[in-house]
């Protein structure tokens, strides 16, 4: 253990906290990091005996290239859009809400009751506040929320399970259980050929701004996400802003639900949420919980499931690729960060700058 | 008593792999580093041991080995696990990145690369789904012990399964002798609880982060590959591992960070996901389904409400180790 007290002299390599970055040199970075992420996806698809120049091609012309395949990639959009503006809230007080996908469940369960049996009516948007739940308990107790949040996605889908197996079967329907097709009443109207989710998407960007940087709550918000004890010392109820942030991210995932039953699918399923709760993590995370970046971002992310389902009909490439492809570019964007924040320091070359 | 027995049977089967994930991320925890990616590292281990196993098994064809074969799986699904954590421990020790999110990221990653290369491997064998023979399904089997095996009750309890099985109680052994015994061990513990401190008394504390990290991910890994090999009996089922990597990471905390009460932890929640097929309750099937999830939340929250300092997370779980801004 004590070898290395022999050798002193100056390490190979130091890090240096960067007093300031430039805008522009941030970017560069960034830019650097995808482009990295995508050399390597690039990289994984030759290793699978396909031309990554071919396959890249076809997602983009599949996503974007005509205008059914432009719509199919905003309606990916909106309901990730949507939720990762309801994450965001949580994530920027430190919460880590993981739970957006069972939200969007309960949200979608709540809209179908209206849909289903009180087809006069159009379903209202379900405030549902399950999610108050992980936290109070969060609030009070310190409980986990990261798992709790999680456990309730997975007791929400079984308990839609259920309804989908016995009391809200399709009584027409015989063979595999499902949940009956929407009257058109209980349909969402469209708007540009896309359902009108996307409106209330941009709508929400800007509250959610406004919220995060102009109003008394946002300002509480980041301070718990900095530090409790600065919020408590400062005479913020911590546990009152936990829960009433929460509250409301949890409400607008329900949303989320409810546009993508009555928008997108016109019925309930086990894959109504379909991840969305998960890939809106990526997208909060990427955007650096900015709404307005949010918007590209989600809508880049929309192209890459788009165009994985395009790569799986022209060359049998699983449309899981398009995780893979998320996963490795969020690898480099948590990565690059470091070459942002500090710089590395080389023995021998007098404060040469790296990265 | 029939019926009991083979009750505690399959809830030791289908605790096993929740014990080799709830281990690794003990052994993960215990160096400060909390890495939510168990899930992602499960699936990474699991398609690659089967890839292992499977790869092997059309290349020797009718000359298979078991025992190649288990040990292939092992391996790769060692590997891949490893490999997750590698990059986890890459990005959070020396890129110094959040914990929370990378770990959240590893596990949709890791999800990805399993359903990926599951379903690929699915898509280019000739039935259009990939499944190991018989040969080595038997290699995955209970083991068959000359008379211990034999034993009325006892052979039955405890003499009776894969040897993966016994594989996961080794390690849960192993891991308590190396925590509480050994100089490493209490080394890995002053990392996790206090690694400026660790440092300031000549310990690596990146050292010691990256391997146990690495390990840790390499067990989560192997509990991948149960599921596969075992539960599925050796075909790749799209979204196998489905939450247990995250009962895992609960697990833990209901273990309080030792690998003996890990043991009983994932016996009991392996018996909560089979117990409806042995004791009927008269509630719909999805409901009872839920019985392992609804078990964390109420773990979750009842250790959360008496905290015991004995039996809490390492200090610095969470927080990355700066020696330059101690």
């Amino acid at each position: 253990m004590a070898s290395h007290l022999t050798s002193r002299r100056e390490p190979l390599v130091r890090m240096v906290k960067r007093d300031s970055i430039g805008r522009g040199k941030i970017t560069l970075v960034r830019v650097l990091a995808v482009l990295g992420a995508l050399i390597t996806g690039a990289l994984l698809i030759t290793a699978l005996g396909f031309n990554p120049v071919a396959v890249y091609s076809d997602m983009i012309k599949g996503s974007l290239g005509g205008a059914t395949g432009r719509i199919e990639t905003i309606r990916l959009a909106i309901p990730l859009l949507i939720t990762s503006l309801a994450i965001s809230l949580a994530f920027k007080m430190r919460f880590w809400n993981i739970g957006a996908e069972g939200q969007i469940l309960v949200g979608a369960m709540a809209a179908s009751y209206f849909a289903l049996f009180q087809a006069e009516n159009l379903p209202r948007p379900a405030l549902i506040a399950v999610m108050a739940l992980p936290a109070v308990f969060h609030a009070k107790w310190g409980t986990n929320e990261t798992l709790f949040t999680l456990m309730l996605n997975y007791i929400a889908l079984r308990f839609l399970g259920y309804l989908e197996n016995d009391p809200w079967k399709d009584p027409n329907l015989r063979g595999f259980p499902k949940i009956a097709m929407f009257s058109n009443a209980a349909k969402l109207p469209k708007v540009f050929d896309v359902h009108i989710g996307w409106i209330v998407a941009l709508v929400l960007v800007f509250l959610v701004y406004i919220y995060l940087s102009r109003s008394k709550h946002g300002y509480e918000i980041s301070v718990v996400g900095e530090s409790t004890r600065t919020a408590k010392y400062a005479g913020m109820s911590v546990a009152k802003i936990i829960m009433r942030t929460m509250f409301i991210s949890g409400a607008m995932a329900g949303l989320v639900g409810f546009i993508q039953v009555s928008g997108a699918d016109y019925t309930l399923t086990e894959t109504t949420a379909g991840g969305t709760g998960f890939t809106a993590i990526t997208v909060a995370w990427l955007s650096k919980l900015n709404p307005v970046i949010m918007m590209f971002v989600s809508f880049a992310i929309a192209v890459l499931e788009k165009g994985s389902n395009k790569i799986q009909t022209t060359f049998k490439i699983p449309a899981s690729a398009a995780e893979v492809l998320t996963g490795i570019i969020l690898f480099f964007m948590l990565g690059c960060e470091f070459f942002i924040n500090y710089k590395l320091i080389f023995r021998g070359r007098k404060g040469r700058v790296h990265g | 008593m029939g019926k009991i027995i083979d009750m505690i049977n399959a809830a030791v089967l289908a605790g096993t792999p929740l014990l080799f994930g709830t281990l690794g991320e003990i052994l993960t925890e215990k160096s400060g580093n909390l890495n939510l990616g168990v899930e992602g590292m499960m699936f990474m281990g699991g398609v690659s041991g089967f890839a292992a196993a499977y790869l092997y098994n059309i290349s020797a064809a009718q000359q298979t080995s078991g025992l190649i074969a288990v040990i292939f799986a092992i391996l790769g699904a060692f590997a891949a696990g490893a490999l997750g954590a590698l990059i986890y421990s890459f990005l959070t020790v020396t890129l110094r990145a959040n914990q929370n999110v990378t770990g959240l990221t590893l596990t949709i990653f890791g999800t990805g690369f399993g359903n990926f290369f599951g379903e690929h491997m699915a898509i280019s064998s000739p039935g259009g789904f990939a499944a190991v023979d018989n040969t080595v399904k038997a290699a995955f089997g209970a083991v068959d012990i000359p008379v211990l095996s034999k034993i009325p009750y006892i052979g039955k309890l405890l003499f009776s399964y894969n040897f993966m099985v016994y594989l996961s109680v080794f390690t849960a052994l192993l891991l308590a002798w190396f925590f509480y015994r050994t100089r490493y061990g209490l080394n890995l513990r002053a990392v996790g609880e206090n690694p400026a401190t660790a440092d300031a008394a000549g310990i690596n504390v990146t050292r010691y982060k990256y391997i146990a990290t690495t390990i840790g991910g390499g067990i989560c890994g192997l509990g991948g590959m149960y599921v596969v090999m075992v539960t599925c009996s050796g075909v790749w089922v799209h979204n196998s591992i489905s939450g247990l990597g995250w009962i895992a990471v609960a697990l833990v905390i209901f273990a309080a960070w030792d690998p003996y009460r890990a043991l009983i932890g994932s016996l009991l929640f392996g018996g909560l996901s089979i117990m409806r097929l042995y004791v009927q309750l008269g509630i719909p099937m999805q409901i009872y389904d839920m019985l392992p999830f609804v078990g964390t939340v109420i773990v979750l929250i009842l250790t959360s409400v008496r905290q015991s300092r004995q039996r809490s997370q390492p200090k610095s779980c969470g927080t990355n180790y700066f020696r330059e801004e101690r």
